[in-house]
Order: C-alpha cells, then structure tokens, then sequence
C-alpha cells in the first residue's frame, strides 16, 4: 500500500533538475511540515460533486465522481458533451468558473488534498505539479505573444529562472516534442495546427509536472494529426514517466491510449474499469450504446447506432437512473431507484440496477489494490 | 483521374446507376498569390496554390460520393468548384452534359437551384435573426418558386419534417438559439433539400456535433438519398464516416484523387500507401485489437511547391527511386477501384 507514496516521493525529489529549485523546495517542505494524506495512488478522487450556481437553481454537473490514479497510468474520462467530464477534470485543478464550486469530496493528490486548498496552494500545485492541455491549441495560445515566450512564463514563474534561461528550456521542450527549435520566436498564427498542439503539449511539461490532463487534445486535428500527437503522447508518457488523464468525446481515441477508463452520463460515473472491461465487457446499457455509436472499420460495415433522446436536466434531476428514459432493457424499478455504482469484476463499477453484483467469495480481502487483469 | 473509367458496375445503392451526373474532366482550379509590388518586379514569375490539380472523376446520380483527405488536400474546393463558387482554371464539369464552368447567369440561377450545399457548422452558417420558417422558406423566395404562400407553407413543412423536425409545425416559429446544434444542422439540410435538388455537397456535415447527433444526421443523409434520390458529395476527413455512409470513396492528396472506388472495396483492399495510412491510423473502439499503425512524418506539403514525381513520395513508407521521376498514372485494380501509385504494377 505504501510503495506508490514512496515512490511519488522519490520522484518528486529525483525529477526537479534544477538545482536553485531543488534547494528552495527543501526548506519549504521541512518548515511548513505538511500533513501528508495517505491515499491510494498519485491521485485518488472520493465522490467528487461540483454544482453551477445559476439563477434557476444549482446546476448538479458533476456528482459523486471517484477514481484513482496510479502513477505513470492513464485514464480516460469519456462521454457526451455535458456529461461533466471538463468540470471534472477543472475541479481537480480548482480552475472552475466563477459560478461553479466543488460542494463535496476529496481530491487526493500525492498526499495533498487539493479540494481543501486555498487559492495560493493551488496555484504552487498548478502547472508544477498538475498541468492541462487545453482544448483548442487555436484559442489557448496568445496570438501576440511569440509562442516560445509564452511556454517560457510558466519556467520563470515557477522555477525562478530568468528569461534567457527559460528559453533555453523551451528549445529543448521542442525537441522534446518534435517542433525545430528554431522556431520558437514564431507567433502561433505561423505554426500548423498539428504545431500548435505539439506547442500546447511542450507548455503542459514545462516544469515537469507528474500529471498531464489533456482536455480533448486532438479534437479539431485531422486524423493523421491526430495520430501523430497520440503518438507523441504516448512517447512522452513513456520517457517521461507521467501519469496522464485524457478527456475525449471519442471512445475509440481512449480505448487506444488509456489503461483505465471512466464512462460519464449527466453527471455521474456509470462504468469505470480497465479499458478492456469497459470495451470488451461494457455492462452498463449507456456504455455498450456508447460504444456502438462509433464506426468499427474492421467489422463489417453497418450504419452506426445513435441512442434516442437527450440527458436530463441536471438542475432537477430525475429520481430514477437518468439513463432510464434513453435505456432499452430498464425494468420498473428504474424510475424510482436511483443506482449506486456496484462492482460487477474485481475493478469494474458499473452504476445500473440490472448489474449483478460480484459474488460474495470475491469480495472478501478489499486491501489489496485491483489487479490488472489484461496487460495494455 | 480514371480516364476511361466504365460504369460502375455495383448495383446494391443506386438502381439508376450508371447515370452520369456530373463528368468532371481534368479538373484544375488554381489560386493566384498575390505578391507584393517589388517581388513582382524582381521574379516575373506568377506562383499558384494548386489546389485542385488535375482530377478527372465521374459522379453517379443517386450516390454518396465521399472526397477524403486531410485539411489542404483540395476536397472542400473541388466541392465549392461543382457548385461553381469557386472558378475553375482548366478542364471540364459537366453536369447532366453541360458545362458548369460556361453557365450563363441565367442558367446558372437554375442549376444552382439543382446543386445545395451543407456547411461544417451548423452555428455559423444560418441567420440568427431568422425564423426556421424564413430560413427555409428563402431559397424558395429568392428562385421565385411558389405560387402561393400557401404551397410555400407546404414545401417548408415537408422539408423540415422530412429533415427530422417532426412535428414541423412546432419549429417553424422559433429561432436558431432555440435548438440544439443537432437540430440546427438539420435546419441547414431542410434549406438544402427545399428546392428538390438533384445533388449536395455537404462539406464536413458532422465534424461539430456529438457522437449521437453525428450518426443521426449521417442517417438522415442516407435516408434522403434513399428516398429523394439526392446525390451527395460528402466530404470529410474521416475515413471512418466516409466508410458507414457512402456508395464510393476518393481519397485525395495534394489536389490530386490518389484511391477511388468501391467503398468496402477501398477499405477492405487499399493500394495507395496513404489510403494505407489513413486506415491504419483510425482509432478503434477495441483497446484489444492493437494493430500496427503507419504514422506518416509531417503534413501535408505546400500546395504552392508541389514535390516532382509522385506528389506523395516525400512521406511514403513504400517510396523507391522512381517516385521522385514519374508522376504515376492510375492503375485499375478491378470493378471500379483506382489507385494512382508505381509500385502497385511490380
């Protein structure tokens, strides 16, 4: 149980390669002495619920989300547009609009619960520890500002070096991610899209954070593109060690680069496992849907699925599952009983009434952290 | 390309198959740069962004004809180009035997209520000041098509209800802001098909809706073609889409069609090496199946400064010596499947 801790620490102190922040970050840690959490994991959600205030009511966007992340794994966190997949992943960094606030649960991040932290905590976790690829690499970057300059701001602000020696950084980070360092003085109108991203994904690793959150990183990219930067994901994942959350809409990009994966409808885990459970063994009715709804092109051809209907309304929920309404195999029970995530496999939730819980032999020892039943 | 291209052969989709709709020959449409004043004094020489560079291609009536490609690969203009929103600099478009390219106005006012277009996104591209009703309802004012606003009425109806808005009645009055980008999408489609058009270019149709919404209105595609027998040139850069809906596929590089076929054909049997890429480079929603993946180096080259040879040799896995000399020819695979590559002859 203590080894994924020690080893976080380990390479905490082993990663910081410059000396200057080395040396600050000594002092610092042994004066405050932090009360360390202990937790499963790098980061370890319990029953994370974030509301958005609205003149209406109270927007219910993300409800009781828990998982755990162990260090150099990645996890997908899929599902339909507003299912709360981003105000997830912003609440784990604190970044939520204005009207948003996390109402309930822990975000357990090396030993350090970030849901409890003041604003200041944050931004020392931010960036340093926990960065984000945003979204649309278009729209994130400054299109004023040359795009190495911007890259470089974070190096100065959190490891206290001057521009010069930053930039010096920001030219190995582009050839780190495959842009000709050269072209770090270039605004980012002059870069391709696919440059861009690669940009994007340089600035996530500027102060050598442990976890990488990739909001929709391919989304706009041609699929060739799209490739490419999965692929240098998956490279950097490896050299570097990280630990990485990817947020997609396409099942099919997370069934390729995640170990685990984390299915979301309106608000709530339905099904979350290991990628070959969810895609070889998708129990929950939203999942196997889901699935469906993109086109296999090693299968035999047929016109893909949509699933009929729209999510409910997350200002007043229904009482049901809110799958229900949408759900071909829902019984009577459905409308009433709200589902509670049951384990079907050792690893495997899935929140529906239908799942049969597992058997009362396998649920004895809880201690032991889940084994992965199929190497990825 | 596929000069002497027969047929197709497939009845399966089309019962009229093999009516030609459009034949388009050679196909160029080149853009000017603009250069400043004192590079124009310096260097005479006029450069062009070769957008389109040479396709010869015939589309059926009553097919989905997909154009695939990566961005800059000339698909979105060679669809503007068939519609003649954009001029083309050389070759021929023949549609139902007359040339697009030498329309009068006159003529072009009726071939354009023949021709519709679908565009990428659906938040931009209708009037938000609009009624659905207005919206669908002025292409039939513009082409001065009703007698009556009473048939008028009745064409909106049945095109908005046909596109999936049912019941129609409860739409007509609302606003762009009111509906959801799914729903907005097929407002476009109702404006499309209002006039009864004989073909539609829909231009990345589904790239900015979800997953659900997306399979709904490539359905509603398949369906009107089924049903209206409209013919669609859908172009997308998904290889995957491209494969659930349409008759046939043309793979395009560099302005240039490089694969055209069959669409289960193509991919069940892709010669080109970048129809290769692209199908290897397809997710899939199977994290078991891990297949080898071609990831082919950098983008696509400049369209201004076209590599000699075969255009694709610079990031071809396959390349041999030869692809930097000879710009290939298209090669007959069987039935209606041609790939333009050397190396598919040894």
């Amino acid at each position: 149980m203590n080894s994924p801790r020690s080893q976080a620490v380990e390479r905490g102190a082993a990663e910081s390669p410059l000396s200057k922040s080395a040396t600050k970050a000594k002092p610092a840690s042994g004066k405050k002495s932090v009360e360390r959490i202990d937790h499963e994991g790098l980061l370890d959600v319990r029953g994370l619920t974030t509301y958005f205030k609205l003149g209406v009511g109270d927007v219910r966007a993300v409800q009781d989300v828990s998982f755990v992340l162990k260090p150099g794994e990645s996890l997908g966190l899929a599902g339909e547009s507003g299912c709360g997949k981003t105000t997830a992943a912003l609440s784990l960094l604190k970044l939520l609009p204005e009207n948003g606030r996390i109402v309930s649960g822990d975000v357990l991040f090396d030993g350090k619960n970030l849901a409890k932290r003041t604003e200041y905590g944050m931004s020392k976790i931010r960036w340093k520890e926990i960065s984000i690829i945003f979204q649309g690499a278009m729209n994130a970057l400054n299109p004023v500002q040359e795009t190495g300059k911007q890259i470089a701001e974070p190096i100065q602000l959190h490891e206290g070096l001057s521009e010069k020696q930053a930039m010096v950084r920001v030219r190995e980070l582009y050839d780190l991610v495959g842009i000709n360092p050269k072209r770090v003085m270039d605004f980012p109108h002059q870069l391709s899209g696919g440059m861009r991203q690669r940009a994007m994904i340089a600035m996530s690793l500027a102060c050598n954070p442990k976890l990488v959150i990739g909001d929709e990183p391919t989304t706009a990219l041609d699929v060739m593109v799209q490739a490419q930067i999965l692929e240098l994901i998956h490279r950097l994942r490896r050299e570097l060690d990280l630990s990485f959350i990817l947020i997609s809409h396409d099942l099919s990009v997370m069934a390729e680069t995640c170990d685990k994966g984390v299915v979301m409808y309106a608000g709530e885990v339905v099904e979350s496992g290991t990628t070959a459970d969810i895609f070889n063994n998708a129990t929950h009715p939203y999942t196997t849907q889901l699935i469906k709804s993109f086109p296999n092109i090693h299968e035999k051809r047929e016109m893909v699925r949509s699933i009929k209907g729209d999510p409910p309304n997350l200002i007043n929920p229904p009482e049901g599952c809110y799958f229900c309404p949408r759900c071909d195999e829902r019984v009577p029970e459905c409308l009433t009983d709200h589902p509670t995530l049951t384990e079907v496999e050792p690893g495997h939730f899935v929140r529906c009434l239908l799942a049969k819980s597992m058997s009362s032999d396998a649920v004895a020892p809880d201690d032991e952290p889940t084994p992965e039943p199929v190497e990825v | 390309m596929a000069t002497e291209q027969t047929a197709r052969p497939d009845l399966r989709l089309a019962p009229e198959a093999g009516e030609v709709l459009f034949d388009i020959k050679d196909l160029e449409v080149y853009f000017p740069i603009r250069q400043g004043f004192f590079k124009s004094m310096v260097s005479s020489e006029q450069k062009f962004v070769r957008a389109v560079d040479h396709i010869t291609l015939q589309i059926m009536k009553g097919e989905i004809l997909a154009l695939v490609g990566e961005s800059g690969c000339g698909k979105t203009t060679t669809g503007r180009t068939l519609l003649r929103l954009e001029d083309a600099t050389g070759g021929d478009i023949l549609y139902k035997g007359k040339p697009v390219n030498k329309f009068s106005s006159k003529q072009l006012r009726e071939y354009r209520k023949k021709a519709q277009i679908i565009f990428q996104d659906p938040y931009n591209s209708i009037n938000p000041k609009q009624t659905i009703f207005d919206i669908v309802a002025e292409p039939l004012e513009v082409n001065n098509i009703c007698s009556s606003e009473r048939e008028k009425e009745e064409r909106v109806i049945t095109a908005i209800s046909e596109a999936g808005l049912r019941p129609a009645t409860e739409y007509l009055y609302r606003y762009p802001h009111e509906l959801s980008g799914g729903q907005r999408q097929r407002v476009c489609i109702a404006g499309a098909t209002v006039l009864d058009p004989d073909v539609i270019v829909a231009d990345e149709p589904v790239a900015s809706l979800d997953v659900s919404i997306r399979n709904d209105i490539l359905k509603l595609m398949v369906e009107e073609k089924e049903k209206l027998g409209v013919t669609y040139i859908f172009i997308t850069h998904d290889l995957s889409l491209a494969w659930v809906i349409s008759d046939r596929i043309a793979v395009m590089y560099l302005g240039r069609i490089v694969e055209i076929g069959d669409t289960e054909e193509v991919v069940a049997n892709p010669m080109h090496p970048y129809t290769k890429a692209l199908i290897s480079v397809i997710p899939v929603p199977d994290p078991l199946a891990r297949r080898e993946h071609v990831i082919l180096k950098g983008e696509t080259p400049n369209p201004v400064d076209i590599p000699t040879g075969c255009r694709f040799h610079p990031r071809c896995p396959e390349a041999i010596d030869a692809c930097k000399e000879t710009d290939p020819e298209d090669v007959h695979i069987r039935g209606d499947h041609y790939a333009a590559c050397l190396r598919i002859n040894n």
